[in-house]
């Protein structure tokens, strides 16, 4: 490598950087609440409420958290493409 | 057309096809071989990966597994889902980015050690060996199941067929057989799936059907029913969760950064073109996966339903409403001839009663009132309920043959794709990148194909001969995957300050905690009797289980890890340089050796 980080400053590289942790840090909150807290803590509560048939907690366990995950990584892509191009990282 | 050439058909004709593909992917160069050359199509490889992560056992066992645990096997469905999330996010694109060919030579890279290396490549051999031999198993017993063969030659059948797409394709070839592998089991799984739940619920999409009032015009929701039935004989609610929640979440927990941290996930993102494409595979991978594992919930409840139904045929306790043993279907017959079910009259009424006799309340109140003498379904194999399924559904033949060449393909895809990460850690990193590093690049495809081939007939002898602990692999592979190798990426990419030594100390810490944990409850070495605790929740750690112990592997490996870091110098500055390069997209260009 000739030029350190292919030629990104290093400010644009530390924000990158930044904003990214950030996101991931919303998106964890994310999966953790859907599947840890809905589908295991909070089971007994949410059980308590039926949903077209499916008692809520039961559903989140088998059902939603996975609905949820795959939309938390669609989510990640569409923002980390855009992160990507605002601090001009993205690959050629 | 009879059933057994339906079979042939199906299976003969998905085995034609993969052996087409091999001939057509040949690898020419080390890195079609190891990364099929790196210019796979991320929703091709997202396909692909589904095929490589779901195994025999989710296709074969999970659903069976849902329907006699019902809530409590939700950490299944979570865990190998919920990795997924944490490998998009966390490692599969910096590790595309660091752009070699296999897991254990970041770490050795990342770590500048070929300590840190050596141990990676044994984690992950230990991990991919032990996850193999299940897979071998599951070729045998499909074809026993559905072929009448010998055990030992469907296992030959299924490794030569292997053996045929991995030794001459290597990944390239690997990739393009598991998109056909996926197709097929998908197909296998749902098109079954979709009429059991049209017959009881009149919704021919399962998952709907999971949520929707039965069919039989009683207007009560299916799950609704499943809970009285099972309730009524004396098991557990389907609905609701049993047991430690604690243990519940660790479990969880383990599954998902095992699902993370397995070598032969991880290297199918190294065949994408670009980063961006990483993360967007991963995405993929997981909608291919979901599909499979959002029907497993509404086969299991739909199977269990059928289950009690054909047996329990009336109101508890009612001398007619229990199936005579006599008039039982023609499905039940033919399993029980496999050995998976299997019929006791204990109290000698020629009819069969299927209760939770372990329940002592019930089981003594069902013995003073109805003259129950215990449960008379002395084997209810979970598998039944997948491979069943279609018959007890009443379905065409078609559909069995198809659930044959479903299963198979199953078996087959995650086979391949563990062989693959245990040869280019045999010919890559132990051969070119610590003891050869001369080798030329024509041998060392030669030696990628010599390893192929010796961990193909490995795998199969280890199939034929399980050793005993074969039923322990889950808790043994995600649980190294989990301490060792998961923890020590993440600190590779996400911290600077993790040197070498930590790393080490971290993996190691990780490794043995959750192998000594495992061994003292199993077992050392899953020797029977030489556990040094009785394997219950009584003598748990806070009631964790050996299976869900390797979230405390992984944090005690974070801890170790950042603690000795600490107390020894900062990695050098071209280690930090290249950790902030992996954080960076441009300039990924294609997976290159050097």
């Amino acid at each position: 490598m000739s030029e350190k980080n292919n030629g990104v400053s290093q400010s644009d590289a530390d924000q990158y950087w930044q904003a990214n942790l950030k996101l991931l840090a919303k998106l964890l909150v994310v999966w953790f609440v859907v599947s840890f807290g809905f589908g295991i803590l909070l089971v007994d509560v949410l059980n308590m409420v039926s949903i077209g048939g499916v008692k809520l907690g039961f559903f989140f366990a088998q059902q939603g958290s996975i609905y949820v995950f795959v939309l938390l990584i669609f989510v990640y892509v569409r923002q980390m493409n855009k992160l990507d191009k605002k601090f001009n990282v993205e690959e050629d | 057309m009879e059933l057994q050439t339906w079979i042939y058909l199906a299976v003969g004709g998905t085995f034609a096809l993969y052996m087409g593909i091999a001939i057509w992917a040949r690898a020419g160069s080390t890195k079609e071989f190891y990364v099929a050359g790196g210019g796979v199509n991320p929703i091709a490889n997202g396909m692909a990966t589904a095929a490589d992560w779901m195994s025999a056992a989710s296709f074969i066992s999970m659903a069976g597994l849902i329907a006699f645990l019902g809530y409590n096997a939700s950490p299944y469905l979570m865990g190998w889902t919920g990795g997924y999330v944490l490998l998009a996010l966390l490692l599969a694109p910096y590790l595309r980015k660091f752009g070699k060919f296999t897991v254990p030579e970041f770490i050795g890279d990342r770590f500048y050690s070929r300590t840190a290396r050596l141990v990676a490549v044994v984690c992950l051999i230990v991990a991919s060996t032990t996850y193999v031999i299940g897979q071998m198993k599951g070729v045998g017993v499909a074809f026993g199941r559905f072929l009448e063969v010998e055990f030992e030659t469907g296992i030959l059948i299924g490794m030569t067929v292997v053996f045929f797409y991995a030794v001459i394709g290597g990944m390239k070839g690997i990739t393009y057989t598991q998109i056909a592998q996926y197709v097929v089991l998908i197909f296998a799984y749902t098109v079954p799936a979709a009429f059991i739940s049209l017959q009881l619920t009149g919704m021919p999409i399962p998952q709907l059907g999971l949520g929707s009032t039965l069919s039989d015009g009683s207007g009560i929701a299916l799950l609704d029913k499943l809970d009285q039935t099972v309730t009524d004989l004396g098991f557990a609610k389907y609905t609701e969760p049993s047991g430690s929640r604690l243990n519940t979440f660790m479990l969880t927990l383990s599954l998902m950064i095992g699902t993370a941290g397995l070598p032969h996930v991880i290297i199918r993102f190294f065949t994408v073109p670009k980063v961006s494409d990483a993360r967007k595979s991963a995405g993929w991978a997981l909608v291919f996966i979901a599909i499979l594992y959002t029907t497993a919930p509404a086969v299991g409840s739909m199977a269990r339903m059928n289950l009690m139904d054909t047996i329990q045929t009336g109101p508890v306790g009612e001398e007619t409403a229990n199936i005579k043993y006599a008039e039982r279907p023609g499905w039940f017959k033919r399993w029980e001839n496999t050995g998976l079910l299997k019929f006791e009259d204990k109290n000698g009424d020629g009819r069969i009663q299927y209760y939770n006799d372990k329940n002592a309340e019930f089981a003594a109140n069902a013995e003073a009132q109805y003259g129950w003498k215990g449960n008379e379904m002395v084997k209810v194999d979970r598998d039944i309920m997948v491979l069943a399924n279609p018959e007890i559904a009443k379905l065409p033949n078609w559909v069995i043959a198809l659930v044959a060449a479903g299963g198979l393909a199953a078996a087959l895809s995650t086979a391949a794709g563990l062989l693959l990460a245990i040869s280019s850690a045999i010919s890559h990193d132990l051969l070119k990148r610590t003891f050869t590093p001369n080798i030329s690049e024509k041998n060392e495809l030669m030696a990628g194909r010599i390893a192929m081939a010796t961990a193909v007939m490995i795998a199969g002898y280890l199939g034929m001969n399980p050793p005993g602990f074969a039923a322990q692999v889950v808790a043994l592979a995600f649980g190294l995957a989990a301490s060792s190798i998961f923890p020590v990426l993440m600190m590779g990419i996400f911290s600077k300050r993790i040197n070498n030594v930590g790393a080490i100390a971290g993996m190691l810490a990780g490794l043995l905690s959750t192998l000594i944990y495992i061994f003292v409850f199993k077992g050392w070495f899953f020797i029977p009797g030489t556990n040094w605790f009785t394997n219950d929740a009584a003598h748990w750690f806070l009631g964790i289980a050996p299976e869900s112990f390797g979230a405390l592997g992984a944090l005690i490996n974070f801890g170790v890890a950042t603690a000795v870091s600490r107390a020894t110098a900062p990695p050098p500055q071209h280690i930090q340089d290249l950790v902030e390069s992996v954080r960076i997209p441009k300039g990924a260009g294609g997976a290159v050796a050097h």
